[in-house]
């Protein structure tokens, strides 16, 4: 026993001389890659970003891997969406890493969605409605706006943390809310005719696009958030169509799309993809292409659904 | 005010009351139901017309507040922009503070919190379970021959109905330098169980952390799993032989990650063991009881995959560890050194990472035990004293896989090899090996599947069946249907 501990003592060490810490850059860790664009906008050079999950993967499923663990060991900054998207894995990488810096209430630890107003809040919470997220909707990051409040934030915090580039982050943001806003200036131009076009979502995951573009959500296939769409839930929506029937109906990339198709093939309305975050979807590569992407394809979802009553159904991938 | 809420309930009410009237069975004939559905569908209309003024009114004030000039804004106002953007930024203290005022962090709930004490509430869980076991041997007669009792053999403890751990949990920050923990099991006896209660640092940084208290030894891979995470009703027979289910541990641990790309972890323990091969319980001695040291290696192959390896040593002194054999009733007793080593592997598969539809999990421990020390036989009678030396070992391997979204099917095969003792009391003809039938050689063996449905991540329900052949006389075949749901705090994806 003595002499284990007296090995890996050494060995402790040992390691700790091998690897003093590296001077320069703030190494940021981010939850989702849309807060690794942007922290890349406003971090610019000063920063090494690393991202936890893709756009393909479930965010509400990720677990603490050892890979998460050894990229929060290293991090000055854990940038995370907040309002609970990360509450099952997140604080166990946070506490597993033993970094101190970046422990919930430090300087080092930021959540996007406390800057903007999270809609969707819960009236009743109890998990009979599924897995809800107390605090609201957590996918803020579907209205571009949002970008906007979180940078301003994101910009303060990384000045806090790295004093010496302040100046630089500061002119980076007021770069980026430039763009930014003639972008969105440009998509909502270009997004009006869907305004107050109703569609159907697979998970609501879109509610912050819909609400930025005035898209009217007509319904969600899963009946309760997190548990895949009953059969019955499904005929029902279906029924709905004949009321105020939805004109396409759109799933995230990190689902399956068989539900979608199902309801899409019945109720004849095109099906679309739509890219919850950078990397769902190919042409989503950037901050920017990714909104441009979500308005394109549903633009295209709306001309292709043109014929509604008799057209036939689409896949938009 | 009792009438706003009344509306406001009114309103919230209305919303999906109006979905379930929107039925057309439901609704259609029913005059009664009809002039419910219209009344509610104007309060609806009402209430939409307001929050959507409200909402209006909200924006409005929010680009007030955006508009308003401050040091990272290119606001509207550029002639007042200008001058501080020429200004240079000269202590970053001032520079923060300004970054700091110009972004307060805006919460969902308007509404004012209202001071309660019950606000700094801990984290709180409780996980309930239970099964419907079938088994073709009395749960009673079950042994692992070759191996001294460990107290993990009889899971079930009993055939038909039964209740399993009702697991409460407790957990919290302290404060900025400590997280508590505390879980309690409820057997189905009634018996209460500190399964868990410790303290853990938060900020030690450097990659350290220090736990204190009552807790899972981080020996292995599943030893610090609770029942309620495994994926199979009962733990494997490794761990039932060597640790009687799991090994827990009272006293201290220290855990170390390096700096490394590569999950590099270390971690050592001292403390009074409270599991089988030890007798560190009864013992009143100062200084070190148990210790175990254990290092970790992990990371990720592609986004698909990723894996941990580790490998645990864990040593004890035993003290007239006293067992009793079922076989012919004497009791003898251990004492002397038990060392046990460890080495575990797990690998995660799901397309691109995203576990949602498939994924699959393949894992397996192998553990070797040498013991070496005196054997008493009969301590209350003859007291015959000889020495004794053993190695044992096992391995379990295991795989799950999730084919669809809320199913997933196991497999799992377990062994362990009860190695040749070298009894001296044996040796010397002082006695036989049938005076001591439990210690005859023996490779106990297992085949268990499983299949599970879990509609949310909250709930799960199991069937299992496994042939189980832990001594010569008999081949058990056990068929279990079981329940685990946990409510409260949300767990956590452990890897």
């Amino acid at each position: 026993m003595k002499k284990i501990v007296g090995i890996v003592s050494a060995l402790l060490s040992a390691c700790l001389l091998a690897f003093a810490p590296t001077a320069g850059a703030v190494q940021v860790f981010t939850t989702a890659p849309e807060w690794a664009a942007l922290v890349r906008e406003i971090g610019g050079e000063d920063v090494i970003v690393s991202v936890a999950t893709t756009g393909l993967q479930d965010p509400h499923r990720i677990q603490a891997k050892p890979s998460l663990i050894t990229a929060a060991r290293s991090a000055d900054l854990v940038v995370a969406n907040g309002a609970e998207l990360e509450v099952a894995w997140l604080p166990l990488v946070i506490r597993a890493s033993g970094n101190a810096q970046i422990q919930p209430g430090r300087p080092g630890y930021f959540e996007a969605a406390a800057y903007v107003r999270l809609i969707e809040a819960p009236v009743l919470l109890d998990r009979s409605q599924g897995d809800v997220h107390p605090l609201g909707n957590p996918h803020i990051h579907g209205d571009p706006r949002n970008m906007l409040s979180v940078g301003r934030a994101l910009a303060a915090r990384l000045a806090q943390i790295d004093p010496k580039n302040a100046a630089a982050y500061s002119n980076r943001y007021k770069r980026f809310t430039g763009t930014m806003r003639a972008s969105i200036a440009v998509w909502e131009r270009d997004a009006a005719p869907l305004r107050g076009v109703p569609i159907l979502v697979q998970h609501k995951v879109f509610s912050y696009l819909e609400s930025w573009l005035g898209i009217e959500e007509a319904g969600a296939l899963e009946a309760i958030p997190g548990v895949e769409p009953s059969g019955a839930h499904l005929a029902e929506i279906l029924a709905r169509q004949a009321g105020n029937p939805a004109r396409m109906v759109v799933y995230p990339a990190y689902q399956d799309d068989a539900p979608s198709r199902w309801v899409g093939e019945r109720a004849k309305i095109p099906v679309v993809l739509l890219p919850s975050t950078l990397g769902g979807t190919p042409d989503a590569s950037n901050l920017y292409k990714y909104y441009e992407s979500m308005v394109r394809r549903l633009l295209d979802g709306l001309k292709s659904g043109g014929g509604a009553q008799n057209g036939e159904s689409r896949v938009l991938e | 005010m009792r009438n706003s809420t009344a509306a406001a309930f009114a309103a919230a009410v209305s919303i999906p009351a109006s979905l379930v009237f929107s039925s057309p069975a439901l609704a259609a004939g029913d005059d009664e139901i009809a002039r419910i559905r219209e009344q509610l569908q104007e309060m609806k209309t009402v209430y939409e017309a307001r929050i959507a003024s409200l909402e209006e009114r909200l924006e409005r004030a929010e680009k007030r507040t955006e508009n308003r000039p401050s040091a990272v804004r290119p606001a509207s106002a550029p002639g007042r922009e200008a001058p501080r953007e020429a200004t240079p930024v000269r202590t970053p203290v001032r520079a923060d503070a300004d970054f700091v005022a110009a972004a307060p962090p805006v919460y969902a709930s308007a509404a004012p919190r209202q001071a309660s004490p019950s606000a700094f509430n801990p984290e709180m869980s409780l996980i309930l379970s239970g099964s419907y076991a079938r088994m073709s041997k009395d749960p009673e007669q079950r042994r692992l021959q070759g191996f001294m009792p460990s107290g993990g053999e009889r899971l079930p403890e009993t055939r038909s109905f039964n209740l399993g751990e009702t697991e409460l949990a407790l957990s919290a920050n302290i404060d900025p330098f400590f997280r508590g923990e505390f879980r309690m099991a409820v057997a189905p006896d009634n018996t209460i169980g500190v399964e868990e209660a410790n303290i853990q640092t938060l900020g030690l940084g450097h990659g350290f952390n220090v736990k204190a208290g009552r807790f899972l030894s981080g020996v292995g891979y599943l030893n610090e799993h609770h029942p309620h995470a495994w994926d199979f009703s009962d733990a494997p027979l490794p761990y039932q032989a060597f640790f009687g289910n799991a090994l827990g541990m009272d006293g201290v641990q220290v855990r170390w990650l390096a700096p490394t790309d590569l999950f590099l972890e270390f971690g050592v323990e001292a403390a009074r063991s409270r599991s089988f091969p030890t007798t560190d319980e009864t013992r009143g001695k100062n200084g070190g009881l148990s210790g175990s040291a254990f290092a970790r290696l992990g990371g990720d192959v592609g986004t698909s995959n990723s894996w941990r390896a580790g490998l645990s040593y864990f040593a004890a002194r035993p003290r007239d560890r006293v067992y009793e054999d079922p076989l012919n009733a004497t009791s003898s007793s251990f004492s002397g050194r038990s060392r046990t080593w460890i080495a575990d592997f797990i690998w995660k598969w799901a397309p691109n990472g995203n576990a949602r539809y498939r994924n699959l999990k393949i894992q397996g421990e192998y553990f070797s035990r040498p013991e070496k020390g005196d054997l008493t036989y009969d301590p209350d009678g003859a007291a015959l004293v000889g020495d004794y030396k053993n190695r044992a070992s096992g391995f379990y391997a295991q795989t799950v896989y999730q084919f669809l979204p809320r199913w997933r099917a196991g497999y799992r095969y377990d062994e362990l090899r009860a190695g040749g003792a070298s009894i001296g009391l044996v040796k010397s003809g002082a006695l036989t090996i049938d005076d001591l039938p439990l210690l005859k050689s023996y490779r106990p063996k297992r085949h268990t599947v499983m299949l599970d449905f879990s509609p949310t991540e909250f709930s799960r329900v199991r069937v299992q069946f496994a042939r189980d052949r832990t001594r010569p006389e008999a081949v058990d075949n056990q068929l279990w249907i079981q329940y685990i749901m946990s409510m409260g705090a949300h767990g956590a994806h452990k890897f």
